[in-house]
């Protein structure tokens, strides 16, 4: 998904054939760019759910695939409103669904094989719940490079593919109920109805824990980007397993290994010997400060060092903040609601002196999990700082780095994670 | 407490299968409708590792070939190389590629642990601008050109049913663990 180097190389290849391709007329996904951008500005008809393009949204588009970055440091507290939620779409364009006509099936190996309209949907008992999504490529190494002024500031499209709203729907042990689990059902298989028939697997434990079909985001039905009229919410767990758009649920006896999950979402190690792991589940421990950060500028005095931490476990129990590159830590103030597997904002008060200084935050989670740097990361993965960014080694997805920002002298900040 | 085991035992013996009964029933019978076997045999198209939902149809490469020509190229290249996106070979007949999957090498069924990947997904998802527009036999004569141009399998060899979750897939075993488990190992945040 967030093949960064391989994606640029890609792109440029892409536009210089898209314009031969595009004046034969030809491919749809040629006209992309200019379709993508007309369903996000005209909400009309069946498009009201797409929202005008808002400002400083940070956005690039692919042939394989559109993403919309979340502008971290544009907003307070901890939702992000609806419209500015990143978005990560493979199959290039929004399908347009009739929410009369959608169904949800489940069928496989259940006593009972059910479907379900968006209207029996709504009858059944609701939970609504404030979680993060956050894409399995967000805070990739190879991002930090990218210079696409269209893409927002460095918080921004470095860590904006992870956002947090709250998501109203079905518990999916109530549909699950419905059905009847037969005792070896012990895997889900999901498809999504975009073109690209987007699909995953998730185990039957994580279903019946807390996943839930929403149709509700922050008081108003789905957006179309977020996958209306109904995607899966898997709170804590890596984005791919939020299947947007969704109509079948299978249930299996093992995991299904679809494309997207066998190819996008397994990244080869080289501490296996280059072998790869599957899906790492679920997110661990993870902070950014937004404001101040790199793009931004400073001012001397009073400063308020404001940022998002999260884990995928549960509650973050504790944030702490340096001035000095890592030296010393400081706890900074949790600014409530502390919800589990949600943003939680933290601030810090810090006087600026005018010197060079280094600011970054860690996030320690309920479970005692301790957010690491990206040089213990290099560590455990066989690798040197410099080989992160290197297009021959294997991207890494996956990435709860501490972010280091660097304030110069002359006020302004940059992007120190490999300075 | 005096409580008895003997006075218990016969207690629970009736009490559990009654349990098990409620937790399997239905709590709102009065929403959703129950799917017939016509109705899922016309949306179960999501093939798993072994192959079982599978439909009847055959393919070779040189069929493949045609068709790949015709509705594919525009968008992968010739022979599935050198498109306009995802490389759809590593490695050339003959001679599968083995690895490493660091970058392109990664687009492509070289990768794919599981024979049955592509053809599930050529079936959804592909062509890009007519998903679902392949009839069975075209899939298996695609998936048999592309895994022919990947070294995966020889020109002539036929792709149905039964032959295609038997071929053996390079980067089979390029996976950790070989299968995904739940609960996974417990891990630190690193992992
Ligand atoms: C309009 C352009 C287009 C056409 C035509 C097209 N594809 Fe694709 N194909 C794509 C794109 C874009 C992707 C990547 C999708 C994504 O990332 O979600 C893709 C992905 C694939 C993949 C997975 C690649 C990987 O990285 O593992 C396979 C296999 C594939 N296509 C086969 C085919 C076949 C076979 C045909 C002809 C029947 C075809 N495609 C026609 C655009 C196209």
């Amino acid at each position: 998904m967030d093949s960064n180097q391989s994606d640029r190389r890609r792109f440029l290849k892409q536009a210089s054939a898209t314009v031969a391709v595009g004046a034969a007329g030809f491919v749809a996904g040629a006209q992309l760019p200019a379709k993508a951008q007309q369903a996000e500005s005209q909400p009309a008809g069946t498009d009201e759910h797409v929202h005008r393009v808002p400002p400083r949204r940070g956005a690039r588009y692919s042939l394989d695939h559109m993403t919309h970055y979340t502008p971290l440091q544009d907003y307070a507290g901890i939702i992000t409103p609806a419209p500015l939620h990143f978005m990560q779409q493979h199959s290039s364009e929004y399908p347009e669904i009739d929410p009369k006509e959608h169904r949800l099936t489940i069928h496989g190996l259940v006593d009972r094989p059910l479907v379900f309209s968006m209207d029996d949907l709504k009858r059944l008992p609701s939970v609504s719940r404030i979680h993060f999504v956050e894409c399995h490529g967000n805070s990739s190494p190879a991002i930090h490079a990218s210079r696409d002024p269209k893409m927002g500031l460095p918080v921004q499209f470095i860590h904006g593919m992870a956002s947090t709203s709250e998501w109203a729907g079905v518990p999916l042990s109530v549909l699950l109920n419905e059905a009847g689990l037969k005792k070896n059902g012990t895997w889900l298989v999901l498809e999504g109805a975009d073109a690209g028939k987007f699909s995953h697997t998730l185990p039957v434990g994580k279903a019946l824990d807390d996943c839930f079909v929403a149709y509700g985001q922050n008081g108003e039905p789905l957006r179309v980007e977020q996958g209306f009229p109904i995607r899966l919410l898997v709170p804590g767990w890596e984005g791919p397993f939020n299947v947007k758009y969704l109509r079948h649920i299978k249930v299996v006896d093992e995991p299904y290994n679809t494309w997207n999950e066998s190819m996008n979402h397994s990244v080869s190690r080289p501490d296996l010997g280059g072998k790869a792991r599957w899906y790492h589940f679920q997110w661990a421990a993870k902070s950014v400060i937004t404001r101040p950060s790199a793009g931004m500028e400073m001012r001397k005095g009073y400063v308020q060092i404001t940022g998002l931490a999260w884990s995928g476990a549960g509650k973050v129990s504790k944030v702490e903040v340096s001035t000095d590159g890592g030296k010393n830590w400081r706890e900074a103030r949790l600014d409530g609601p502390v919800v589990p597997k949600a943003h939680t904002r933290f601030n810090y008060d810090w006087e600026w002196n005018g010197q060079e200084a280094m600011i970054q935050s860690r996030c320690i989670d309920e479970t005692g999990d301790v957010q690491p740097s990206m040089a213990e990361l290099a560590e455990h993965w066989g690798y040197t700082m410099a080989d992160w960014q290197k297009p021959e080694k294997p991207r890494a997805i996956h990435m709860n780095a501490i972010q280091p920002w660097k304030i110069n002298r002359d006020g302004s900040i940059s992007d120190a994670m490999f300075a | 407490m005096q409580c008895s085991l003997k006075l218990l035992i016969p207690a629970l013996v009736l009490i559990a299968p009654v349990a098990l009964a409620q937790t399997s029933a239905r709590k709102f019978p009065n929403v959703g409708q129950p799917l017939s076997q016509a109705e899922i045999q016309s949306f179960d198209h999501m093939i798993g590792p072994e192959g079982k939902e599978l439909p009847a149809g055959h393919g070779t490469a040189k069929e493949g070939a045609v068709i790949f020509a015709n509705r594919c190229e525009v968008c992968h290249g010739k022979n599935g190389e050198n498109g306009i996106t995802h490389h759809l070979v590593a490695g050339s007949p003959g001679k599968p590629y083995r690895g490493p999957f660091y970058g392109v090498e990664k687009d492509g069924p070289s990768y794919f642990p599981y024979p049955t990947i592509a053809w599930d997904y050529i079936n959804r998802a592909m062509p890009a601008p007519n998903p679902g527009s392949l009839k069975p036999d075209e899939v298996y004569s695609l998936v048999a050109f592309l895994y022919y141009r990947n070294g995966i399998i020889n020109e002539n060899d036929v792709m149905d049913q039964n032959s295609l979750p038997k071929v053996v897939m390079p980067n089979r075993n390029g996976f950790v663990p070989a299968k995904p488990v739940y609960p996974p190992e417990k891990k630190p945040s690193w992992w």
